[in-house]
C-alpha cells in the first residue's frame, strides 16, 4: 500500500492482470488512434488483455501519468512492468520484440 | 553602433520552433525532424497541438526506449503541460537510423476522443 489511493488502484490492476492497457475508450471501441493502434497490435497477437478506459475515470487518467512517469495515453503494462506507449509498442511489434517479450514473460500470444 | 534588434529568440517562438530549439540545445541531435500533424486531427486550422518527432542522437546509445522517451518528455514538460495535446516520437541512435534506411512509421488516424487530454504514446 502507498499513501496514494489512486496508485494503489493502478497497482492492483497491473498486479492482477498479466497484460493491462490504459487507453482511451475500450478495446472494442477505442476513442483515440494511438490507443486503437496498441489495442490492434495486441488483438493481432491474440494476447488477452485488460483495457482500462481512462476516459471513464479522471483519477486514473491523471494518476497513471505520475505512476509511470509518462505523460501520455495509452500505456502498456506486462506482468507489472511498464513497456511503453504507442510509439514504443508499435516499434517493438514491427521488430518482433513484443512477441519475444510475451514469450519471455510467459504470456500466451500467437 | 548598429544593434541587432530582434534576434530570433527575442521573438515569441512557435511551438514548432520551441520544440526544435529545446532538443537541439539539450542533445545536439545528428538528425531531427519536427512535424506538425495537427491538421490530421479535430482541431482548428493552424493549430500546433499534435507533433511527431524523429530524433537521431548518440545520447540514446545503450538507453532503453522508455528512458529515451522520458528524457525528451522531461525536456518538453512545460509544452506537454500547456499546448501540446499529442506527441509521437521515434528516438534512434545513428546506427539504428541507418539500419532502417531513414524510414519512419506513419501516424495513426485520429478517432476524436479525449480532446482535453494528451494522447499517444
Amino acid at each position: 500500500m502507498s499513501d496514494n489511493p489512486v496508485f494503489d488502484r493502478i497497482k492492483s490492476e497491473i498486479d492482477s492482470n498479466d497484460v493491462v492497457l490504459f487507453m482511451k475508450g475500450s478495446p472494442m471501441f477505442p476513442q483515440c488512434g494511438f490507443s486503437a493502434a496498441v489495442a490492434q497490435a495486441l488483438t493481432t497477437m491474440e494476447v488477452k488483455f485488460k483495457g482500462v478506459d481512462v476516459l471513464e475515470d479522471g483519477d486514473i487518467r491523471n494518476g497513471i501519468k505520475d505512476f509511470s512517469n509518462w505523460p501520455t495515453i495509452p500505456q502498456l503494462y506486462v506482468k507489472g512492468e511498464f513497456v511503453g506507449g504507442c510509439d514504443i509498442v508499435r516499434e517493438m511489434f514491427e521488430a518482433g520484440e513484443l512477441q519475444q517479450l510475451f514469450k519471455d514473460k510467459g504470456v500466451e500470444a500467437a | 553602433m548598429r544593434a541587432c534588434l530582434l534576434r530570433p529568440k527575442d521573438r515569441k517562438m512557435t511551438m514548432h520552433q520551441t520544440i526544435e530549439t529545446k532538443i537541439h540545445d539539450a542533445i545536439g541531435p545528428a538528425h531531427l525532424e519536427v512535424m506538425n500533424e495537427s491538421h490530421m486531427h479535430n482541431v482548428p486550422p493552424g493549430s500546433e497541438s499534435h507533433f511527431k518527432l524523429v530524433i537521431v542522437s548518440d545520447t540514446f546509445e545503450g538507453m532503453p526506449r522508455v528512458r529515451r522517451h522520458q528524457q525528451i518528455n522531461s525536456l518538453l514538460a512545460s509544452e506537454l503541460n500547456g499546448g501540446i495535446h499529442a506527441l509521437s516520437m521515434q528516438t534512434l541512435t545513428p546506427a539504428e537510423w541507418s539500419a532502417r534506411g531513414g524510414e519512419i512509421m506513419a501516424s495513426p488516424q485520429c478517432l476524436g476522443g479525449g480532446k482535453d487530454d494528451i494522447a499517444r504514446s
